[in-house]
């Protein structure tokens, strides 16, 4: 409906983006969901057409260019499948840190791999224990000569097991508390470290999540992000502030698709001798999901430009985007469902997989309670002086 | 190496749509794209530039507005490319047509291997890539499925062609022509990157007097077939529309069609 | 410099040449059409779509002319792979056979080989007047070169009027080097071949645009007239073994057979089953399949019906179905008597490689699939309910 003036690179990023998505992804969704199958070799077309480069700086070998140009690449996706989306965008939450935090050398060891997509990342935090009370990490680093020895474990990791490289927090000094966590760069192979079974998800199922398994795993003190201990929580919350609009996009995304997949089927079905189009019931329905959408976009782009301007505590305005749109895209999804009545409900008809996609954009990257509690932390702190 | 494609900008068909007033073929509204066959072409000169190192060079004998094709295989990889166009070439059929893209390939002198995609989804005759083989006095290969083996040293190139009941493989020195099938490989999508080079990149437009041709030989004048009339063919008319219980419908249609076996 | 012109005197303003025009040329300026010669083809889609001719072809002259009257005969190739006529051959002289007694001219074969000297009867059983046989063992495999300057060879020596050959992968690539060199008309995959009588010129029907469109084509001022003839599209010649015959054993220059390319090897195609361009019944799937396992349905039906088995493009990209099943613009074009499409919408991309199917018959649940607007017998419904009843059925009538 509106007109975001995009630059042309982004709008070709977002017709490259939605070409791929129909022609190589979406003839095959319905099957990786089922399957529950990761699609590997889509992600080599995905590389091929330089969409890991987005956001890395181009003397790393990326494109340059900013959070909004992956927003629209993870919002065309997203359109098509919510899982190879999910992926897609994990990489990229595995990359920051290291873009944000690395040092030069770590930046140029890896950065280069990921923009060519010969690599994708995964980001390595949750853990049994520890889910929205990220404090309460409990795997731990020591360090041992030239080596940290990590012992802990890690679940619910997108991209788990398929990824090269991953950003570990683990616990360097326990006396400090937040202050003492540290990140890790972890390359897939190192020695101590496995991963555990791969979960059978609601949705998104073409990613893969699965649990990482550390037992007295050697990991080089070069790859300690950043040369420093003790910068864990702040990494990932600024990880997460830049992660987060990308989240956003793929709840905007999600609700996109289904919005389309319900509004055609409103104009195909026939009821009581009319299109079910034509009963004011359902083009109300329709048009509170196109509005929300809407709202939801304008105020994703507008995070992710001010992201990219360099904004100054993006944080609560980047939370708002994405509790708005995770809650819009679980709407617009089980109206979709809805629409399509009874047909809705049976798996051939492709609609009741946006719900279940949906539904985790409420939950990961900080559920939505946690969005709440930092918007209104930040509230309480500005209006009280 | 050095290796051209040659192309061909067509209407989309399958946006195509019939008017069922008029019964004439509604084309509005209906986008330009790279000829589908084409798109294989491309791919293997890109591939071969990834193998070997080959120079790639794309050319189109068409309109203005054909540049868009140029500028798409540009992001697809290819390094170069080259726009025939003037208004003299307006309906040349595929004799003057091959004459004419000849011509220019003789402009650009050196090559070793000419690929075009086997035909052109608006006219369908297939007859450009060996009529340009004829011209420029080239051997070719038409509708390979296969590169087995090209090499420049050895001035050679070895493929696989498809026949209706299986493929002939085939040994051809170069320079070759060739012309390619659906089955030789699966076309990318364009890159980013090759996207941004493809709107910035310059590209070389030749008309008739920079090329170089006889003038009785281009455009109408020098096409050997004219076509005097097109026609929308009678609509197939749909016949009978059974609705039932299965059992039925199959029954049904097992008693019709014995009458025809 | 040819070009269209537009009679504003006689132009209404419908419109109708602005829908028409593939390239988009014509706007309506003061509710006159206005033609983008930058942009124009010179197709003549407008011309034949306006109702008030307000719009000519402002005709140049061609630039060459032959000395027609020299030409005579209908020639046709006679294809050959191993010794055996291809039989698009024996389609092609049928038609040669009326379009010769039309102008009263004989029927050629030119019969290009090694050993098939024996073969060559079989071409005048079909109509043949006289075959020109050439034999060598250059000859022995299809290569364009060699091939190519023996027929030019033949044809400055007998001066045929008309020449046609089979729309094969052979025929196309050949004929069109040929016709090149010669400098003369050719049209591709012909659905129509007549004489203008008066004029004592071939009329070539042909489809474009997918077969959206049909074009008639002509090449008076050019000898021989060639044309190609795609298989199953016209019928057959019968064979009549008490017809006499000519067979002229024609030797011709080392020079002429001599070919840079080598013809290495010929496999033939693993494939169990009826070949797909030969069936007379073809059961197609498509996406409403729903998974590659569920082909063995139309195998199954295509079996008790002694057809082949085809398939949409959907289904072979999913990759539950190799391309050789492919039916449609990008696949094989099909003429059989019976075409069944199960799970098949009927894209126009599918309709051009089936369309001309005697019957068909279209199995699909959803009843605005654009199949059902060419299907014969159009069935709304389960197709994994109705297949197995109609095999049931079919059996029992002792079908197989």
């Amino acid at each position: 409906m509106l007109n975001y003036e995009l630059t042309e690179e982004q709008k070709e990023i977002r017709e490259l983006c939605r070409r791929l998505a129909e022609e190589k992804i979406k003839p095959y969704s319905q099957e990786w969901d089922e399957a529950n199958k990761m699609p590997e070799e889509v992600f080599k077309v995905f590389a091929q057409s330089d969409l890991f480069s987005l956001c890395i700086p181009e003397e790393y070998g990326g494109m340059g260019g900013g959070l909004l140009d992956l927003c629209i690449a993870t919002e065309e996706i997203s359109r098509i499948d919510g899982g190879v989306a999910a992926s897609y965008a994990a990489s990229f939450l595995g990359m920051f840190p290291i873009l944000l935090f690395g040092t030069e050398e770590q930046k140029k060891k890896y950065l280069p791999r990921l923009a060519a997509g010969e690599s994708i990342a995964a980001f390595g935090l949750t853990e049994p224990e520890a889910g929205s009370d990220a404090a309460a990490v409990k795997t731990t680093a020591r360090k041992e000569g030239k080596f940290y020895i990590l012992n802990g474990t890690k679940h619910f990791i997108t991209n788990g097991g398929v990824a090269d490289i991953y950003t570990i927090i683990a616990v360097t000094d326990k006396k400090r508390g937040p202050r003492g966590m540290s990140a890790f760069i972890v390359e897939k192979g190192t020695e101590g470290f496995e991963f555990g079974k791969k979960e059978d998800k609601m949705g998104i199922r073409a990613s893969a999540t699965r649990e990482l398994i550390f037992n007295e795993a050697r990991v080089p003190d070069e790859n300690l992000l950043g040369g420093r201990e003790g910068s864990g929580f702040i990494v990932t919350m600024k990880t997460f502030d830049q992660s987060r609009p990308g989240v956003a996009a793929q709840a905007v995304g999600i609700a996109q698709g289904a919005l389309e997949m319900a509004a055609k089927y409103a104009h195909q079905r026939e009821q009581f001798g009319r299109k079910i189009s034509s009963f004011q019931g359902i083009q109300w329905m329709l048009a509170d999901m196109a509005a929300k959408i809407e709202a939801a976009r304008a105020l994703v782009y507008a995070v992710a430009r001010m992201v990219d301007r360099g904004g100054k505590n993006s944080g609560p305005a980047s939370a708002a985007a994405k509790l708005f749109a995770s809650d819009t895209a679980m709407e617009v999804a089980t109206q979709a469902v809805q629409i399509f009545g009874g047909y809705g409900y049976m798996k051939e008809y492709g609609i009741e997989k946006f719900m279940r996609d949906a539904k985790i954009t409420q939950i990961y990257e900080g559920t939505n309670q946690i969005q709440k509690e930092i918007i209104a932390l930040d509230l309480i702190k500005r209006y009280t002086k | 190496m050095r290796i051209i494609v040659s192309i061909k900008q067509v209407p989309d068909t399958t946006e195509v749509r019939v008017d069922p007033e008029t019964n004439t073929l509604i084309r509005e509204g209906v986008e330009s794209i790279i000829n589908p066959f084409d798109m294989y072409a491309i791919e293997e000169a890109v591939r071969l530039k990834e193998k070997h190192g080959a120079e790639t060079i794309v050319i189109t004998m068409g309109p203005p507005q054909a540049e868009s094709a140029l500028r798409e295989a540009l992001a697809l990889g290819i390094d170069k490319a080259i726009h025939i166009t003037d208004r003299a070439f307006a309906g040349s059929d595929t004799w003057a047509t091959s004459y004419i893209l000849a011509q220019a390939i003789k402009k650009i002198g050196e090559y070793d291997l000419i690929i075009c995609g086997k035909q052109a989804s608006d006219g369908d005759t297939a007859q450009v890539g060996p009529g340009m083989a004829a011209h420029l006095d080239l051997p070719q290969i038409a509708y390979v499925k296969k590169i087995e083996e090209i090499s420049q040293e050895k001035k050679m190139i070895v493929a696989e062609r498809l026949v209706e009941d299986g493929f002939e493989t085939l040994k051809a020195p170069l320079p070759c022509l060739i012309t390619v099938v659906k089955e030789i490989n699966e076309p990318r999508l364009p890159s980013l990157r090759g996207k941004m080079r493809a709107k910035k990149a310059e590209i070389v437009k030749w008309n008739k007097d920079a090329i170089g041709v006889e003038e009785d030989k281009i455009g109408l004048r020098g096409s050997p077939t004219q076509v005097v009339k097109i026609f929308t063919p009678p609509q197939k008319k749909g016949g009978e529309i059974w609705q039932g219980e299965p059992e039925e419908l199959g029954a049904r249609l097992a008693k019709e069609l014995k009458k025809y076996l | 410099m040819s070009t269209l012109r537009v009679i504003k005197e006689k132009c209404a303003g419908c419109g109708i040449c602005v829908k028409v025009c593939p390239v988009s040329a014509i706007t309506m300026v003061e509710k006159k059409a206005v033609i983008n010669l930058d942009k124009c083809t010179l197709c003549g889609a407008c011309i034949s779509a306006c109702k008030f001719d307000a719009i000519v072809r402002e005709k140049e002259e061609k630039a060459r002319r032959q000395d027609v009257s020299a030409y005579k005969g209908v020639w046709v190739f006679a294809e050959q792979r191993e010794g055996k006529i291809a039989p698009v051959v024996y389609e092609l002289l049928a038609k040669a056979r009326q379009l010769a007694d039309d102008l009263g001219t004989y029927v050629g074969a030119v019969f290009l080989g090694y050993n098939i000297k024996e073969t060559a009867k079989e071409l005048i059983w079909r109509g043949t007047d006289k075959v020109f046989l050439v034999e060598d063992e250059k000859l022995a495999n299809y290569v364009a070169e060699s091939y190519s300057r023996t027929i030019i060879h033949l044809v400055n020596k007998y001066k045929p009027e008309i020449f046609l050959a089979g729309a094969t992968s052979c025929g196309r690539s050949l004929i069109s080097r040929i016709a090149v060199k010669l400098y003369t008309g050719l049209t591709a995959d012909c659905t129509g071949l007549d004489i203008d009588r008066e004029r004592r010129i071939l009329i070539q029907t042909r489809p474009a645009f997918g077969g959206n469109i049909m074009a008639q084509i002509i090449s008076p001022d050019f000898r021989p007239q060639m044309a190609t003839v795609r298989h199953k599209v016209m019928p057959e010649a019968k064979a009549d073994r008490s017809r006499q015959g000519e067979i002229i054993t024609e030797k011709v220059e080392k020079s002429l057979v001599e070919s840079a390319v080598e013809f290495l090897r010929f496999v033939k195609e693993e494939g169990s089953g009826v070949n797909l361009a030969e069936a007379d019944i073809i059961v197609s799937g498509g996406r409403g399949l729903g998974k590659p396992e569920n082909f063995s349905l139309i195998r199954e039906l295509a079996e008790v019906l002694g057809g082949a088995v085809g398939a949409s493009r959907a289904a072979v990209d999913a990759g539950w179905i190799p391309y050789s099943h492919q039916v449609g613009q990008t696949g094989r074009t099909v003429c059989p008597k019976i075409y069944i499409a199960c799970g098949i919408s009927g894209q126009i991309q599918h309709l051009v490689g089936m369309q001309s199917s005697k019957i068909i018959v279209a199995i699909n649940k959803d009843p605005d699939a654009p199949i059902f607007k060419v299907a014969s017998y159009g069935l709304v419904g389960d197709l994994f309910k109705i297949i197995p009843v109609l095999i049931k059925n079919l059996k029992e009538a002792g079908i197989k």
